[in-house]
């Protein structure tokens, strides 16, 4: 039986355009819509990434577009190697990155752990956590430089309670020692309520009946935490790890809200160095070439974790 | 040991895969490293050639 509304359709349709549509296959169809999507993909991806390959073999500055751009080979790649700043600045970045991730998993999965037993308020306590991440980096960056000020930071103030010291006597972001970790609370404090959401969604996607079954088989909660909860949560972790991971890899705003990348170089991270090189250096050709590093390490990493997690899914 | 040793000489995927992920791992390490601005210098070669690798290898029987 037709369907009278697509018979209406069929008549008004003018007959040089159904002619022409009935005369394409379905794979020309198929390209027709997808071809935007290649287009821009090849534009903004693929173009801009030959680009920078070819550039970083150069000593091409932007900034004087008119002079000779001279290919250097390996040169670039063989400075950047070799530069002791730049590597301290992979040092800062491995820090940020390892400690970030480890707090976030452990204190991310607590409280998921936590919120997800069921008790007066859970919904409220949930919104609640989640705040932070709700908020501008900009902005946070700039309210905790006020928690953080020796004189009137309620960050020093809590501290100085807890411990006795006198609130004055140090400050989280001028202190060579102190402000990789003053990094570390901030971006910690933001996106563990990330990481929780995750891990939320891993735990009650857990069925009751797992652990129904485990508790006849007379499994300790400690068991059932090590053998249910963890293995049918991994998957879930994992991907806040990577997820987390490259965020942190790239991480600015928040840095330069707060440190701009001092005192000295000490939480001078990769991104932010690479965003000096290229603009406010102009030295294209040898940011090119920082970035290609970059882009290799990320994607190198990027490939074997999603291997692991396609992995661990199967099992 | 001798599965892994056999498998890379009949270039089976598995083998070969860990290896590239041995040698991109093996290259972050020694990128992000403090210690030894030799291992710094060497880092990338290691995870380009371990990058390349992998993505030579997924072509491979498994």
């Amino acid at each position: 039986m037709t369907n009278p509304a697509l018979g209406r359709l069929a008549k008004a349709t003018p007959p040089g355009l159904a002619h022409r549509l009935r005369g394409l296959s379905d794979r020309t169809i198929a390209w027709i819509f997808v071809a935007p999507t290649i287009f821009l993909l090849l534009a903004i991806n693929i173009f801009p990434l030959i680009w920078t390959i070819r550039l970083s073999f150069t000593n091409f500055r932007v900034n004087r577009p008119n002079e000779a751009v001279k290919w250097v080979g390996l040169q670039n790649y063989s400075r950047i190697l070799n530069d002791a700043d730049i590597w301290a600045t992979m040092t800062n970045t491995a820090h940020f990155l390892f400690w970030t991730l480890f707090f976030q998993i452990l204190i991310g999965f607590a409280l998921a752990w936590l919120i997800n037993r069921k008790f007066k308020g859970n919904d409220l306590w949930t919104t609640i956590i989640v705040l932070p991440m709700m908020l501008s980096p900009a902005v946070v960056g700039n309210f905790w430089t006020f928690l953080y000020q020796p004189q009137i930071g309620l960050f020093n103030y809590a501290v100085a309670f807890v411990t006795g010291a006198d609130p004055a006597s140090f400050s989280m972001i001028a202190d060579v020692r102190l402000a990789p970790w003053a990094l570390i609370i901030v971006d910690t404090w933001m996106w563990t309520p990330f990481v929780m959401l995750i891990c939320l969604a891993g735990l009650r996607s857990i069925p009751e009946s797992i652990y129904e079954a485990a508790e006849c088989d007379r499994a300790s909660p400690w068991r059932q935490f090590w053998t249910l909860t963890i293995p049918m949560v991994l998957p879930f972790l994992m991907l806040a790890v990577l997820f987390r991971g490259i965020e942190n890899f790239k991480m600015f705003d928040l840095v330069v809200q707060l440190t701009g990348g001092g005192p000295g170089d000490t939480t001078l991270l990769t991104s932010i160095n690479l965003k000096r090189e290229a603009f406010e250096k102009w030295r294209t050709g040898y940011a090119s070439a920082y970035a290609v590093i970059l882009f290799v390490t990320i994607y190198g990493l990027a490939s074997i974790y999603v291997k692991a997690l396609n992995r661990v899914k199967q099992r | 040991m001798m599965t892994f040793l056999t498998g890379l000489r009949t270039f089976r995927r598995g083998p070969w895969e860990m290896l590239a992920s041995i040698l991109i791992a093996l290259g972050v390490v020694m990128m992000m490293q403090p210690w030894v601005l030799a291992f710094y210098t060497w880092s990338f070669l290691v995870t380009l050639v371990g990058t390349i690798l992998f993505m030579v290898v997924g072509k491979f029987p498994s």
